[in-house]
């Protein structure tokens, strides 16, 4: 293997400096996507972001992708592959592509690689997200209000961090506008799967829910909302075809700016490990156009959140705020700091039920 | 008009073609797929077979990973076509191969961080024993309550598919991992890696069990008397109880061999290419295994070169995707039209077609 990696490494470098030399090369960007680009979520949204950057490059890039790509021994492989394809930049999106990638990272010291909502960095691996709990903070708030039989349904994937920070957010903002919400989550350990999704959307909805929220990839739960004459939100994507009357907003994460900058700092040769989380403010985190079922003065409250948040001005996680078993996490006027949010692991007090363990 | 005719007996030179033939029908069936998708039907084909071993630019890394892909395949699928033969359908090798890493990797984990050469022979027995045990449920309850074992076996997949989530999310979760899921990385551990035997050949301890297991398989089906009670009771169970055959030790001994293969591989693959515990740790190998092992004809050379052409349409497949922008399920269609072909020409081996003019008998 030794011999091996060196010998790839030194082709590649080759390759490369051959390529810095010849400037009519197209820099080569490879993305590896967890579920079909067809999702009409969050892969969607990564490929979109793949389409703006051979927009804004035209023919001095060259993209190619990968879809349905499963986390672990495979990833590996497939990034391995586009490595030696000559690919100069690796976009890996999807948190379970972490030790595949930094593996590959390490074979191919000349390529650059990042990782989506990963925390393990390199020298040539960078690692971004979005602040997708400020986007939360502002469903839960419509949520809150929205809802009457005062049950949100809540279809999570897995218990990582950025999903549990996703409930909290939700609930603490729920909450908040009515001191009577329940949520129930179910977790699916699934990124895309539409039957579980709709199966879970289904069980909800019988347990009293009349707002569905997704941590999920498909458009299955909006779906089983239209169905059931029930209101949801959409999730990484605009999901308004698949619920015309059912969805309220989404959250839309917009990869497209940091994607085509990323891009850019290749071609110019600044790029640089970097460890980006940008919110609503940098434009990552976005919404849909908001549902005329939501009534004037929520979406009235709901704007001005959105403002807030982007001055600065409100931060989601905010004092007051204990953990489930009443200890104390934050005091009056603190705010939750990224360390905490970033490895969270714990729900805010008042949500029923255990984080899987 | 066209009649289907029963051969007095299965033909054998059918029985020989037939996978030629399912592959060659697949690759043009696949090539008007390709074709209807925009494609260029010859690079799309060419990438998927030819690509992956000659490839000037991938082959050097792709022929190893043919290795690294298959074995977990052909380890499973000699398994399963023992208890095939004998009319015992063990569905859920997918759990015990969830189980068998489960086991192996908590071993290994166990004595993290101590460095010793018996950790890995350690968790390879626990592998095994962790498979076999799994596949033990269904086993006595179908021996002692008749029940079936094809569901058993497969709502134990579900089980372990859980068990699997617990594992990574609880017991066995990196305490450095800052409250992510998923176990310590075995490849980060020395005693406990599966490496590389030889470096760059994709080589591993699992591969060769693979091909210890297929020569062991040929070995007990045609020398070996339980070998011949596994066929017999495939064939004619009442003819292999007269010859002596005990239907519930085979059941037993059928399962428990599928499943300590099964759990084998697993261990295999998370202690080297996969390297952890994690909830989606199972990638499909033990639904793979079943087609590999028709795809054989439950012969043990046969699985040998179906699980290396199941290999080279996964990784030919990826190639394809990302080289050609093919869609995902587009190969996928493709792998199933592979297994689609094998069983609609299959019939030829025990059915003749015959002309017959109207009127006639």
């Amino acid at each position: 293997m030794k011999l091996h990696s060196i010998l790839t490494g030194a082709a590649l470098a080759l390759g490369l400096a051959a390529s810095g030399a010849m400037a009519q090369d197209k820099t080569k960007v490879g993305f590896i996507y967890v579920g079909p680009v067809g999702d009409f979520g969050w892969s969607y949204e990564h490929n979109e972001g793949r389409l703006a950057v051979e927009e804004a490059f035209g023919d001095s890039v060259e993209t190619v992708f990968q879809e349905s790509v499963p986390e672990g021994a495979d990833a590996e492989r497939v990034m391995t592959q586009m490595a030696l394809s000559g690919a100069d930049l690796i976009f890996s999106t999807s948190f379970g592509y972490m030790d595949p990638t930094l593996n590959v990272a390490a074979k191919f010291p000349d390529v650059k690689f990042e990782h989506a909502t990963g925390f393990k960095r390199a020298d040539n691996v960078s690692t971004y997200s979005a602040r997708f709990y400020e986007g939360r903070a502002v469903i839960g708030h419509i949520a809150g209000k929205m809802t009457e039989t005062n049950t949100v349904g809540y279809i999570a994937s897995f218990p990582i961090p950025e999903v549990i920070r996703g409930i909290n957010s939700a609930y603490i903002h729920a909450k908040k506008v009515n001191p009577d919400v329940e949520f129930k989550v179910v977790w699916v350990y699934t990124w895309f799967d539409p039957a579980k999704e709709a199966d879970a959307a289904n069980a909800l909805i019988e347990q009293g829910a009349d707002v569905i929220m997704q941590h999920t990839d498909s458009t299955a739960p909006m779906t089983i909302a239209e169905e059931k004459g029930i209101v949801a939100f959409g999730q990484a994507s605009d999901m308004k075809n698949f619920g015309p009357t059912a969805q309220l907003t989404a959250i839309i994460d917009d990869w497209a700016p940091y994607y085509v900058s990323r891009v850019k700092a290749v071609m110019d040769g600044t790029w640089e490990s970097t460890d980006t989380w940008d919110g609503i403010e940098p434009g990552m985190v976005a919404f849909a156009e908001m549902s005329d079922k939501i009534p004037a003065d929520v979406r009235a409250e709901a704007e001005q959140m959105i403002e807030d948040i982007k001055s600065g001005a409100y931060h989601p996680f905010s004092g007051p705020l204990n953990k489930q078993d009443g200890s104390a996490w934050l005091a009056e006027g603190e705010t939750a700091d990224d360390g905490t949010l970033a490895g969270m692991n714990f729900y805010v007090e008042g949500l029923e039920g255990e984080i899987p363990q | 008009m066209i009649a289907l005719e029963k051969r007095p007996a299965p033909s054998r030179a059918w029985s020989m073609a037939t996978p030629f033939l399912a592959v060659l029908l697949t690759m043009i069936a696949g090539g008007i797929m390709f074709a209807i998708l925009g494609k260029d039907p010859f690079a799309a084909i060419r990438t998927i077979f030819y690509d992956p071993l000659f490839n000037a630019q991938f082959a050097s890394y792709s022929r190893p990973q043919l290795l690294v892909k298959a074995g977990p395949l052909i380890l499973i699928a000699i398994g399963l076509s023992l208890g095939f033969r004998a009319g015992i359908w063990n569905i859920g090798a997918e759990g015990q191969y969830i189980i068998g890493a489960i086991c192996g990797a908590a071993t290994g984990l166990a004595f993290y961080p101590m460095e010793s050469w018996i950790i890995l022979p350690l968790m390879i027995i626990a592998g095994a024993l962790g498979g076999l045990l799994w596949a033990m449920v269904p086993a006595l309850l179908k021996t002692l309550f008749n029940t079936n074992e094809i569901l058993v076996s497969l709502l134990m997949v579900y089980i372990a598919e859980q068990l699997l989530a617990a594992m990574a999310l609880g017991a066995l979760r990196s305490p450095d991992g800052g409250g992510f899921p998923g176990s310590r990385n075995l490849q980060q551990y020395p005693s406990a890696h599966n490496a590389e035997l030889i470096a760059g050949t994709g080589l591993h301890l699992g591969v060769i069990a693979a091909l210890i297991a297929v020569i062991m398989a040929y070995i007990l089906l045609s020398r070996h008397m339980l070998g011949f009670h596994i066929q017999l009771a495939g064939s004619a169970p009442k003819a292999a109880r007269f010859a002596g055959a005990k239907p519930g030790l085979l059941v037993v001994t059928c399962m428990g061999i599928s499943g300590g293969l099964a759990g084998l591989a697993g261990l295999f693959e998370v202690a080297g290419p996969a390297g952890q515990i994690s909830i989606d740790f199972n990638s499909g190998y033990g639904f793979t295994a079943i087609i590999v092992a028709f795809l054989g004809r439950l012969n043990p050379i046969g699985i040998l070169l179906a699980g290396l052409l199941m290999a080279l349409t996964y990784i030919g497949g990826e190639l394809a995707q990302f080289t050609l922008g093919l869609p995902a399920a587009s190969i996928q269609a493709f792998q199933g039209m592979l297994l689609f072909f094998l069983l609609g020409v299959d019939m030829l081996t025990n059915f003749r077609l015959r002309w017959k003019t109207k009127g006639a008998v």
